[in-house]
């Protein structure tokens, strides 16, 4: 069996807010633990991180909110993928976002939701875990 | 030597360091005082010790409770209920959209209208925040950068309309876009356009409105950044050296406008390091103003400061222990000479704080005012060893970055280069590292963990205000004189174009209409926008 391919993640920052330490730390420690990552920079609206998304073909798609808009951006862009036949890239997350939101986000087609406190490894190991490269 | 040595031999790590990774020795002693002018008496230069003679004996610090969130009436009934809980002065918290220049009809402000602060975009809103408030009796915090000039004519127009002078208004505004860039990250133009607006509303308060402080240079938002502590003095005064040198190519006299500059600093979780941080601070930006700027005026020399406890520190696990950080944070904040103080609530890793919550932090201000005892002489840690030898040692390093800074070329130079920005992001992740392998402690996050916690109860924003708040700006809109309007805009245009100080156009336009939205799209098309450089 080939080995398998390297996973492209996209970590990226959606919203008004510039609150970036933590997509930065999250995008350093993936490429550190050997996936390749493309981080956005920030201020970016659900269509362009949709549009990076597509042109870069990723995988997976981190998105770092801490803004409190979690309940329009996260099914924002996970709409604007499916219209785009880019339904299958796997959407996970990480910000300060309340359980009973996690839960309705979950049902909604977002992967994980990690909340403050979560390790860098931890979010590694959930991504080795449960995120394959995308078929061809 | 024995095999088993006896516990007081061995130490518990091979390496003792504050949170910012600095090493710290088994002990201090006289041989670690630096000399004795370095040191000082409160109220006399370098004022390390503290800016004032008789510290808190005078005048207690300002409690000033950062609050905002929803509409400018929710924020307001806040306000009134800070002041009847003894708060001493308001502090405003505006929304992202008014932040970065947006109506709260923009499509970009979907999902964000009043979530984390309140949203302001006309001058009825910003009435309305301020209803049955004196403005000639509070002094007002306002913390907004990019949109700040705006704002500010908006607070001048609001007192205008309650009958207050100018000259009568006390407060600050934030008003640091170099902080921006290089930590929280809310701008609209690049550095030089942004700088100029600051050197305008520099320019005009030291005119019209001499009790206003029309910048507060800001190192909260670089330390939440991930910066250490020494990163946080040196870009906090690489950013004041980058202000006070475009007000003098501006012509201004700098013992005249440096009083009017106020600086606000993070307090994080290490004691001693932040209470010598604050102290190093005073000294070094006392020494800039008289070596480098030619200062004489002592009012131009001393770095008065507000504060704010580290909203990084605290965890969304075991909230309660929150009032525990804060309390040390904020204890740290008044050894080190804090001239204005906000509490974080414990609740504010998980969304706006409650009014429950923001009661216990304020009543640790107060517990600390009153009951410890420490405001009964000025700077009582003076003189010990070991907060000497680290103010001498922040110092000296901050001193070091600052002159890496100037072989760049200065502040906006470096941060062109992304230098400050690397060095921060560098730091955060080093700290975050320490903190999965278990050499730093977040109590309740990676040690003493427990398992299920029972919820608490966080304050919930009205997912139809957005609407409700739109619908406002779009018939503000419809209700004002359009002709006139637009001749404001344009005046604020030219203004722009020819360099003329900003804010007297920018007062005409919020009074005749103007949201700041449209004055933000003016800036947006005159000056450009500045793109993030997306450094990993």
């Amino acid at each position: 069996m080939p080995p398998a391919r390297t996973l492209r993640i996209l970590v990226a920052k959606p919203g008004l807010d510039g609150h970036d330490r933590g997509a930065k730390i999250i995008a350093r420690a993936l490429r550190d633990a050997g996936f390749e990552v493309i981080y956005t920079g920030l201020h970016q609206t659900p269509e362009m991180i949709a549009e990076t998304a597509i042109q870069e073909d990723v995988d997976a798609i981190g998105l770092s909110i801490l803004s409190g808009a979690h309940n329009t951006l996260f099914p924002a862009v996970l709409r604007l993928l499916r219209e785009k036949g880019a339904g299958d890239v796997a959407i996970f997350g990480g910000g300060i976002v309340p359980p009973e939101d996690i839960a309705r986000l979950k049902a909604e087609g977002v992967r994980e939701i990690f909340t403050p406190g979560a390790s860098t490894d931890d979010i590694v190991g959930w991504i080795r875990a449960n995120i394959a490269p995308r078929g061809d | 030597m024995s095999a088993h040595p006896k516990p007081t031999d061995a130490p518990r790590t091979p390496r003792f360091s504050t949170i910012s990774d600095m090493e710290i020795a088994p002990l201090y002693g006289a041989e670690d005082l630096p000399p004795r002018d370095a040191i000082g008496r409160p109220g006399e230069f370098p004022y390390t010790r503290g800016p004032y003679p008789t510290m808190y004996r005078g005048r207690p610090w300002t409690m000033r409770q950062f609050a905002g969130f929803g509409t400018a009436r929710d924020t307001n009934a806040r306000f009134k209920f800070l002041l009847s809980q003894g708060q001493t002065g308001l502090s405003t918290a505006f929304d992202m959209p008014t932040l970065m220049g947006y109506d709260a009809d923009h499509p970009r402000a979907l999902g964000e209208v009043g979530r984390e602060g309140t949203a302001v975009s006309t001058l009825d809103d910003m009435t309305e925040l301020f209803a049955g408030i004196d403005l000639g009796a509070v002094t007002t915090s306002m913390t907004v950068n990019c949109s700040a000039s705006v704002i500010l004519a908006m607070y001048f127009a609001v007192a205008e309309r309650q009958g207050v002078p100018m000259t009568a208004l006390g407060g600050t505004i934030q008003n640091d876009m170099l902080k921006e860039f290089i930590a929280q990250k809310e701008w609209i133009s690049p550095p030089e356009p942004s700088v100029r607006i600051i050197v305008d509303m520099i320019e005009f308060c030291t005119r019209e409105a001499p009790r206003f402080h029309p910048v507060s240079i800001s190192g909260y938002h670089i330390r939440e950044a991930g910066s250490t502590a020494v990163q946080e003095v040196a870009f906090t005064l690489a950013d004041g050296i980058g202000y006070v040198e475009a007000a003098v190519a501006r012509g201004l006299n700098v013992d005249q406008f440096g009083p009017r500059l106020s600086f606000f600093f993070n307090l994080h979780n290490d004691f001693l390091e932040e209470v010598a941080k604050l102290r190093a601070a005073r000294r070094l930006w006392a020494r800039i103003m008289r070596d480098r700027f030619g200062a004489t005026n002592p009012r131009a020399l001393i770095l008065r400061t507000h504060a704010q406890t580290a909203g990084c520190s605290l965890t969304a696990q075991q909230p309660l222990n929150n009032v525990v950080r804060v309390a040390i944070q904020a204890l740290a904040g008044v050894l080190g000479g804090v001239q204005s103080l906000h509490t974080n609530s414990m609740d504010e890793t998980l969304a706006l704080p409650s009014e429950q919550a923001v009661m216990v932090a304020l009543r640790t201000q107060q517990i600390i005012a009153e009951e410890s005892g420490v405001t009964n002489t000025a700077d009582p840690l003076g003189g010990s060893y070991a907060v000497e030898a680290l103010t001498s040692r922040i110092e000296a390093e901050a001193d070091e970055y600052i002159r890496q800074i100037d072989a760049m070329g200065g502040i906006v130079r470096a941060i062109e280069l992304g230098f400050p920005q690397k060095e921060i992001a560098e730091a955060a992740y080093h700290f975050q590292r320490q903190l999965d392998r278990g050499e730093k402690v977040m109590v309740g996050v990676n040690k003493y963990q427990m398992g299920d916690e029972p919820p608490i109860d966080i304050l919930r924003i009205d997912p139809e205000l957005e609407e409700r708040q739109a619908a406002c700006v779009r018939a503000f809109k419809a209700a004002r004189d359009e002709a006139c309007a637009h001749a404001r805009l344009d005046a604020v245009r030219s203004a722009c174009r020819d360099g003329a100080n900003l804010m007297p156009p920018l007062i005409a336009a919020v009074k005749d209409g103007v949201t700041l939205g449209e004055i933000c799209d003016v800036y947006r098309e005159e000056f450009g926008v500045y793109r993030d450089p997306a450094w990993l």
